[in-house]
């Protein structure tokens, strides 16, 4: 008995040594990849900054996360809001929410127009969704560029048919940086959208039709809630790139038209506030955080492809 | 039984539907004309690819004819789209909603029609009473039986009290006792509601045992309409004969043509009398068919129609099966209903004559 339970004990405790092994690989990137800069981050935003860059080691401040929405006048050393800091907190927020909108307005379609072709046609259609990935997304910025610049296609072809006197400025704009990422992120809602839409029963949008839905009813009261987890999907796939978006905004809006990118590269160069730096950019990450858990409640939520 | 011929609810004119262009096209109907009455419980029966879903799929809308008319009451329905068709459909695979509970699954059509709230609930509720779902009202349709959920579903498309109900082979996916079981739920529905149903299947005796009057379809074109037992005794078409029920092929001359019968010299020896299906006057060579309980083994020396060898013996408990083969090299089947602890008093190997029951042979189109 006390043998067999010995023999028992070193069995498990094998079992449990073998799993710490075979999971070892994992657990390095995890903590290489993953834990070990973020804690490096979280601790640079609780030091002081040092005067060129960089922070003065193990001595510990505030001033990063407080610098985060508030700044001391330069002259007279009152307290105000940080002013600048906040408008590209809602800068970011808002072209993201309006990409993530208009992305969801020409994606849903493009989706369903995929997921309702022949089988042998899908795939040709995805693949041209899918030809943009090649290309490095610095090369499609200033691709897009070319297009909205004030001697690019889309002036050209304004002032060539005389909608317009002088090009209309959309180069170092919000709207710039709109296109840019509407462009840059489409796919990322078409492809979520389409695996949704694509294991839609469709029987079931002829039930509704049958039982006297119109299209817009149809629609909204059948498809809709069906594909519900690829909408979230394809909105959190777009929403969180955007949030973060920095070539777009650097080469289409220009240096006034910061995103939140921008603002922290801007901490880590020539602003040589490190501490700053990091707080905006686990802020940046929190932000990500909450859209995340929005998610998650709505997938859990139950709903979806649930087909018997 | 035939209902006293009502008002036509549901008319085919001349309708044609082809799917696909040029090399690939597909008949899938051919020039179907058929006339469905009020409170009828009519069923579209054939095979696999006859055509038969096409035909209700037509009726509620999902396609369109390439030709002809689909009226409803009189009035061409063809052109418009499903939602504005008072006509409801049972779908094969249930389709229920599954982000929606039963009871929201069943009030949906009337929710579209912009019915009042109280309107609905009340409904639904006496929906949920007439399929006794009453205690499943809340449950999601994932979370209920196959049988179940093919309740919700005839509850669903009753609930907006359509003018026709289109069912499509919706006992398919159901275990065999269930399927027995929803046989006479559906026909106690179609009696509780008088709405006219049409359904489909692909099985000859669902078809017989609920059905008002049958269509039997082949390869987009309607063989034959007639009651269960005009199917079944009078087939018109060797197609029909073969498809429904078991059947024996016999070739034989005709000699004389009385009426609406004709009389035959067989291949195999004897002369009968066969039913003509309507508007045939033949000569010449014709195919009779006889249904096996419609013939009786007669021992050497009795009067019989036909001789032959019997050949094999099979028990089915209820009835015993016979197989004769005939003089002329045909084989004939036999089927009598046993009774209590009485052998038939044949042997396989033994000369013996089969006599046909008077009227019971029929002469069918090829």
């Amino acid at each position: 008995m006390g043998v067999a339970q010995q023999a028992a004990d070193r069995a498990e405790r094998d079992q449990i040594r073998k799993r710490w092994l075979l999971s070892s690989p994992a657990l390095i990137i995890i903590f290489f990849a993953a834990i070990g800069p973020l804690a490096v981050v979280v601790l640079y935003s609780f030091m002081v900054k040092g005067d060129y860059g960089d922070v003065k080691y193990w001595q510990f401040s505030l001033d990063g996360w407080f610098n985060v929405v508030a700044e001391r006048d330069m002259f007279d050393d009152t307290l105000g809001l940080a002013w600048a800091n906040i408008s590209i907190f809602w800068r970011s927020l808002k072209l993201s929410f309006i990409t993530t909108i208009i992305t969801l307005f020409f994606g849903f379609p493009t989706a369903y127009f995929i997921a309702t072709r022949k089988p042998d046609k899908r795939d040709l259609w995805l693949f041209l969704i899918t030809i943009p990935f090649w290309t490095n997304i610095l090369i499609r910025t200033f691709a897009m560029q070319e297009v909205i610049r004030n001697e690019g296609i889309i002036n050209s072809a304004l002032m060539g048919l005389g909608l317009v006197d002088q090009p209309v400025q959309i180069m170092f704009t919000d709207w710039a940086i709109l296109f840019g990422m509407v462009y840059v992120y489409l796919p990322l809602m078409v492809l979520p959208l389409y695996a949704s839409l694509e294991k839609l029963d469709f029987r079931l949008v002829e039930a509704g039709y049958d039982l006297y839905a119109n299209r817009f009813q149809v629609l909204w009261r059948v498809i809709i809630p069906l594909v519900k987890p690829g909408i979230v999907a394809g909105c959190i796939l777009v929403f969180i790139p955007s949030l973060g978006a920095y070539v777009i905004p650097r080469v289409l809006g220009g240096g006034k038209n910061m995103m939140l990118g921008n603002l922290i590269d801007l901490q880590f160069g020539q602003g040589r506030n490190w501490p700053l730096g990091s707080a905006l950019s686990i802020t940046l990450m929190i932000i990500v955080t909450l859209a995340l858990l929005v998610y998650v409640r709505n997938t859990a939520k139950g709903g979806g492809n649930g087909h018997v | 039984m035939i209902l006293a011929a009502g008002q036509t609810a549901i008319e085919a004119k001349g309708v044609t539907k082809q799917f696909g262009t040029g090399q690939d096209a597909v008949k899938a109907l051919d020039n179907v004309s058929v006339s469905i009455r009020e409170n009828e419980f009519f069923t579209l029966l054939g095979p696999s690819g006859c055509g038969k879903t096409t035909l209700l799929r037509l009726i509620a809308g999902f396609d369109f004819p390439n030709e002809g008319e689909i009226l409803l009451y009189g009035e061409n329905i063809a052109p418009l789209p499903p939602y504005k068709r008072p006509v409801n459909t049972v779908f094969q695979s249930y389709a229920l909603f599954p982000h929606m509970t039963v009871a929201q699954n069943i009030g949906f059509g009337l929710e579209m029609l912009g019915k009042p709230r109280a309107e609905i609930d009340k409904r639904v509720s006496q929906m949920l009473q007439l399929v006794r779902m009453e205690e499943l009202a809340n449950r999601r349709t994932s979370q209920i039986s196959g049988g179940q959920q093919q309740r919700v579903a005839l509850a669903r498309a009753l609930a907006p009290a359509p003018k026709v109900l289109l069912l499509d082979e919706p006992l398919s996916a159901l275990d065999y006792k269930l399927r027995k079981d929803m046989q006479i739920e559906l026909k106690r529905l179609q009696n509780e509601t008088g709405i006219t149903f049409i359904f489909v299947t692909h099985d000859q005796e669902e078809a017989l045992t609920m059905s008002d009057r049958i269509a039997v379809m082949s390869r987009g074109k309607i063989l034959q309409i007639g009651s269960p037992r005009d199917i079944y005794d009078r087939p018109s078409v060797r197609f029909v004969a073969n498809f429904i029920g078991e059947t024996n092929f016999l070739e034989g001359d005709v000699l004389a043509v009385e009426g609406a019968s004709a009389t035959v010299k067989l291949a195999g020896g004897g002369t009968i009398v066969a039913g003509l299906p309507e508007g045939l006057k033949p000569h010449g060579r014709v195919t009779v068919v006889v249904r096996p309980e419609h013939a009786d083994l007669v021992k050497p020396g009795g009067e019989a129609d036909l001789w032959g060898k019997l050949e094999n013996i099979v028990y089915f408990g209820t009835d015993t099966h016979y197989y004769v083969k005939l003089d002329g090299g045909e084989a004939f089947i036999i089927r009598q209903q046993n009774s209590h602890g009485a052998g038939s008093g044949h042997a396989v190997g033994n000369p013996v004559g089969v006599a046909l029951e008077a009227n019971s042979a029929q002469v069918v189109r090829d």
